[in-house]
C-alpha cells in the first residue's frame, strides 16, 4: 500500500462505522452477558430486573448462591473431567491418525493411493446425523477386549464406555483433507535427503515434516474442538450411547436442570460454568483461532 | 499391527554399499520403492480402518436397514421389506412432509441471512479501524459457545415474559404486546433463524473475511484511479473476487442449515404443531425415541440424497456463471 492510500483510507472518514459496529456487538453479546449476570440472581431477581437494563448488571439480590446450588444438583467436577478426557483423547489421537494418512496421500508414492483419496473426498459429504442411528447400533454389537482385574475377558458392545466417545470421532475426512494439501506445499525434496543421511520414513515425517507443519496442526486442533460433535460440544451422541452418571460429559449435564423443578439461576450458573473455559482459551488463543477458521475456507 | 508395522518399516539400511555400479543403484533404488510402498500403507492404515468402521460402515448398515423393519432392541431378527419404508415416508408420513418443508424454508432464510450479514461483518472488521480486533473477537464470541448452551439461554429469552419481549416494549414505548415467540407456530420456525444465525453467522464473517484479504489492495487502487464510486468498487471488483468464497460458503451453510436439530430439540421439540420439526429431528425420533431403526434409516437415506442432490446443484449453477 503506498502513501497516497493510506491517506485516501485514514480511518476519520470511516469513523462513523462505529455505530453499526457497536449495534452488532451488541446484538452479539447482549445474551452472553444476561447469562453471566443471571447467573448470580435469584430466579426473583431475574424477573424483575427483566424489563430494563439492570437484566444486564449484578445487581439487586447477588450471590455465588446459584453455583453452590449446581455442584448439589451435578457431579460438576466428574462430568469435567470426562469432557476434558474425551476431548483431549479425540483431538490428540485425532491428531496423529489423520496426520499421518495425510502425509501419505500428500508425499508417498505407493498403490491405492489414487482410490483411497478419492474415498476420503466422498466421505466428505456424509453428514453425521444421517448415520447417527445406525452407528449406534453398530457400536451396541462391537467387541471389546476388557479387563476384570488382570484377565482379559472379551465383551460385545461399547455402550456406556469411554471408548465409545472418543473412537468413532478420530477419523476425520476434512483434518486428512486440511493435512494432505499442507504437506504437499511443502518443499520437494526433504524425504530424499533426509533418506540418504539414513533417516527412515516414520523418523522423516515425526523429525522434519511435523515440526515443518504446525500451522496445520494448530488448525486441525482448533477446527477439532470447536466442530467436532465429539469433543467439548458433544451432547446428541453421549445422550445416547452414554446412560451411566459417571462417564458424561458437561453438554450432556444440562439435562439435570429440567427434571422436576426448573430453577433458571441455577440454568444460567451451569451453563456459564461449561461456556467460560472455552471462551477463555479463545480469548487466549484468538489469533490462532482467526487463522484456523480462515485457512479451513481456503481449501478450493 | 499397524504399529508393528510402522516400527519395523522405517529403518533405512544400516550400512549401504557405496553406489558406484549402476546395478546396485537400481537395487537400492528398488528397495526404497518397496519400503515406500510398505511405509505409507502403514501410515495411511489407521485412518482407512477407522473409516471403514465408523463412516462407511454405518452408512452401509443404513442402507441395508432401510430396506427391513429392524429395531433398535429387538428379540426378531429384521425382515425385507422391500421399499415399504420409503413408501410409508412419501406417502403416509405427514409429519415426515411437513418435516421436509420445514427444513427448505429453514435453509432458505439462513443461508442468504447468514451468508450476507457475514460479509457485511467481514466489510466492517476489515476496515482499517482501531479496535477491529475487539469487534472480531466479540462477532465470533458465539461461535464458541455451545449450540446446546445457546438453545437453552434463547429458549429463556424467547419466553412471553423474556428479555427479547421487554426489549421489544421497551423499543416501541409499550405498543408492543409480548407474545410466546416458541409457543406459535407462526413465529417458532423464525425464532430458530434469528438465533441460529446469531450463533454461526462469526464463523462465515472470518471465511469471508479470508476471501477478502486475498484481493491485493493495487486492484482497488486502480479501480479509484479509474474514478469509480465505493459501490462500484465493491459490485465490480470486490464481488467476482469473492466467488470461490461464495461457493464454499453457500455449500457449508446449506448442509449446515438442512442438518437443523440441536436447537429444534432444545427449544421446541419439533413443535408446536410440527412447526418446527426437521428431517434430521424425524430421524432421531424415529430411530431412536421410537426405536424404529429401520425406518428411520430409509429417513437418512432420502435425506443424504436431498442433501447429495443440493451440493451437486449448487456447484453446477455457480460453475456455469463462469
Amino acid at each position: 500500500m503506498t502513501a497516497a492510500t493510506m491517506k485516501s483510507r485514514t480511518p476519520a472518514r470511516r469513523r462513523w462505522l462505529y455505530a453499526p459496529m457497536t449495534l452488532l456487538a451488541a446484538f452479539f453479546l447482549f445474551p452472553i452477558v444476561f447469562m453471566l449476570a443471571a447467573s448470580l440472581k435469584t430466579d426473583h431477581q431475574i424477573f424483575a430486573d427483566m424489563d430494563s437494563l439492570k437484566a444486564f448488571l449484578p445487581v439487586g439480590d447477588v450471590s455465588f448462591a446459584n453455583y453452590a446450588a449446581v455442584f448439589e444438583r451435578v457431579p460438576f467436577w466428574r462430568f469435567l473431567a470426562n469432557s476434558v478426557l474425551v476431548t483431549a483423547c479425540v483431538t490428540g489421537l485425532g491428531l496423529v491418525v489423520n496426520s499421518m494418512c495425510g502425509y501419505a496421500l500428500a508425499r508417498m508414492r505407493w498403490r491405492g493411493r489414487a482410490v483411497v483419496f478419492g474415498f476420503i473426498i466422498a466421505t466428505l459429504i456424509l453428514p453425521f446425523d444421517t448415520t447417527i442411528v445406525p452407528m449406534v447400533y453398530l457400536v451396541a454389537n462391537l467387541p471389546w477386549i476388557g479387563f476384570e482385574g488382570l484377565r482379559p475377558v472379551l465383551e460385545i458392545g461399547w455402550l456406556n464406555t469411554y471408548h465409545v466417545q472418543i473412537i468413532p470421532f478420530i477419523v476425520n475426512a476434512f483434518a486428512i483433507f486440511l493435512f494432505a494439501q499442507y504437506f504437499s506445499s511443502l518443499p520437494k525434496g526433504l524425504e530424499e535427503a533426509a533418506a540418504m543421511d539414513g533417516a527412515g520414513w516414520l523418523r522423516t515425517y515425526w523429525r522434519i515434516i511435523v515440526p515443518l507443519s504446525k500451522p496445520v496442526f494448530a488448525t486441525v486442533l482448533i477446527l477439532t474442538i470447536v466442530t467436532s460433535p465429539a469433543t467439548w460440544n458433544a451432547y446428541l451422541w453421549p445422550l445416547m450411547t452414554v446412560q451411566s452418571e459417571e462417564l458424561r460429559p458437561v453438554m450432556v449435564g444440562v439435562q439435570y436442570f429440567f427434571q422436576l423443578d426448573t430453577d433458571w439461576g441455577e440454568v444460567m450458573a451451569y451453563i456459564s460454568m461449561i461456556t467460560i473455559p472455552m471462551v477463555a482459551v479463545f480469548i487466549a488463543f484468538q489469533r490462532s483461532f482467526i487463522r484456523s477458521i480462515a485457512s479451513a475456507g481456503m481449501k478450493d | 499391527m499397524a504399529i508393528a508395522r510402522i516400527e519395523q518399516t522405517p529403518k533405512a539400511p544400516a550400512a549401504a554399499p557405496p553406489p558406484s555400479a549402476p546395478a546396485a543403484r537400481r537395487r537400492r533404488r528398488g528397495d526404497f520403492q518397496r519400503k515406500e510402498q510398505r511405509a505409507a500403507r502403514a501410515f495411511a492404515l489407521p485412518a482407512i480402518v477407522l473409516l471403514l468402521v465408523f463412516v462407511i460402515g454405518p452408512a452401509v448398515v443404513s442402507l441395508a436397514m432401510s430396506f427391513t423393519n429392524a429395531r433398535l432392541i429387538s428379540p426378531t431378527a429384521p425382515e425385507f421389506i422391500g421399499l415399504d419404508n420409503f413408501r410409508r415416508a412419501f406417502t403416509e408420513d405427514d409429519l415426515f412432509h411437513q418435516s421436509i418443508g420445514n427444513t427448505f424454508l429453514f435453509a432458505a432464510l439462513v443461508v442468504p441471512i447468514q451468508g450476507g450479514l457475514g460479509l457485511v461483518l467481514a466489510l466492517l472488521v476489515d476496515q482499517k479501524l482501531p479496535g477491529r480486533n475487539f469487534f472480531r473477537t466479540v462477532y465470533f464470541l458465539p461461535v464458541i459457545t455451545s449450540m446446546v448452551v445457546i438453545s437453552l439461554l434463547w429458549r429463556f429469552l424467547y419466553q412471553e415474559d423474556g428479555l427479547v419481549n421487554s426489549a421489544l416494549s421497551m423499543l416501541t414505548a409499550g405498543a408492543y404486546a409480548g407474545r410466546a415467540w416458541l409457543s406459535d407456530p407462526s413465529t417458532a420456525m423464525g425464532a430458530i433463524v434469528v438465533m441460529s444465525v446469531w450463533q454461526g453467522v462469526g464463523f462465515h464473517m472470518i471465511i469471508w473475511l479470508a476471501g477478502l484479504q486475498t484481493i491485493p489492495e493495487e486492484v482497488y487502487e486502480a479501480g479509484e484511479l479509474d474514478g469509480t464510486t465505493p459501490w462500484q468498487r465493491f459490485r465490480h471488483i470486490t464481488l467476482p473476487l469473492l466467488k470461490p468464497t461464495f461457493v464454499f460458503v453457500l455449500i457449508t451453510i446449506t448442509i449446515a442449515a438442512m442438518s437443523l436439530f440441536v436447537q429444534v430439540d432444545i427449544m421446541t421439540d419439533g413443535g408446536p404443531l410440527g412447526s418446527t420439526s426437521t428431517i434430521v429431528y424425524q430421524i432421531v425420533q424415529k430411530g431412536f425415541q421410537q426405536q424404529q431403526i429401520g425406518y428411520a434409516a430409509a429417513l437418512s437415506l432420502v435425506f443424504f440424497c436431498v442433501v447429495l442432490a443440493m451440493a451437486l446443484l449448487q456447484r453446477r449453477l455457480t460453475r456455469e456463471k463462469d
